[in-house]
């Protein structure tokens, strides 16, 4: 089952770790996380997606109007632990060049 | 193997969610058996995934859809084959994400692009009585 398994604070980031197939269920639970937060004036957010090997390109649409969503607050948001494939499939889109890419959480972190 | 009867597999899926994974399943073992690489197996079951949700969603049907994979020594040959009322695909705009994010477009529609872009020949037939994609992954010798 696709889920968010963990939301963590660090610095001025909000850590999001999700499992399972990125598809437009999980794109939803992400982009209603961005959104309360957002109300709470956290603008800067981290997608941890060791746990989701998989994704279609619904999910990346999603994440596209989570980009929208922060690009009025001047926020951000990064993305690590891509398999090759997803890394692939959001460079095609040209997602890649609206977010912040990090091999590692560590990476992401310490920008 | 040429003139021999390809071996092939076939599918048939119900318009369920999420049950496009199950022709990625299958696409990973064919992928294992004809040894590509695991970075033509990752492009392959992406480009099922968006074929298969296409023809889900485009064929406005509820009747299943059918995929066949074919191999062959140099390529496998997957047909994802719907009974909806057909599209037309040179009728697809190319999406721009530049556009979607400063137009307020929609934000989907990557589906067609992502298929042409992953695997090294991409057909659509398309009909009142149903859409054929056939696409290619051809095997390269690494």
């Amino acid at each position: 089952m696709s889920k968010i398994i963990s939301t963590e604070e660090h610095n001025n980031f909000l850590i999001v770790k999700t499992e399972g197939y990125f598809n437009k269920d999980l794109g939803e639970l992400v982009i209603s996380l961005v959104e309360e937060n957002v109300k709470e004036n956290k603008y800067h957010f981290i997608l941890d997606l060791e746990q989701s090997k998989i994704v279609n390109s619904i999910g990346a649409s999603i994440l596209i109007e989570v980009i929208e969503i922060l690009q009025e607050k001047d926020g951000s948001l990064s993305l690590c632990h891509m398999a090759p494939i997803i890394e692939k499939t959001f460079s095609i889109m040209g997602l890649t060049k609206y977010c912040n890419t990090f091999k590692s959480l560590e990476e992401a972190v310490a920008q | 193997m040429s003139k021999e009867t390809k071996p092939s597999v076939e599918l048939r899926i119900p318009i369920l969610k999420d049950m496009e994974l199950v022709a990625t399943n299958t696409a990973d073992v064919i992928a294992k058996y004809m040894e590509l690489s695991d970075e033509a197996s990752g492009e392959i079951s992406m480009a099922l995934i968006e074929a298969t949700i296409n023809a889900f969603e485009h064929s406005e049907s509820q009747k299943d859809i059918f995929i066949n994979f074919t191999i062959s020594d140099d390529e496998l040959t997957i047909k994802v084959i719907d009974k909806g009322k057909g599209f037309d695909s040179e009728g697809i705009q190319i999406p721009d994400i530049d556009s979607k994010l400063k137009k307020q477009e929609r934000k989907r529609g990557w589906g067609v692009m992502l298929i042409k872009e992953l695997m090294d020949s991409v057909d659509y037939e398309s009909g009142n009585d149903g859409t054929t994609l056939t696409m290619t992954k051809k095997k390269k010798n690494e």
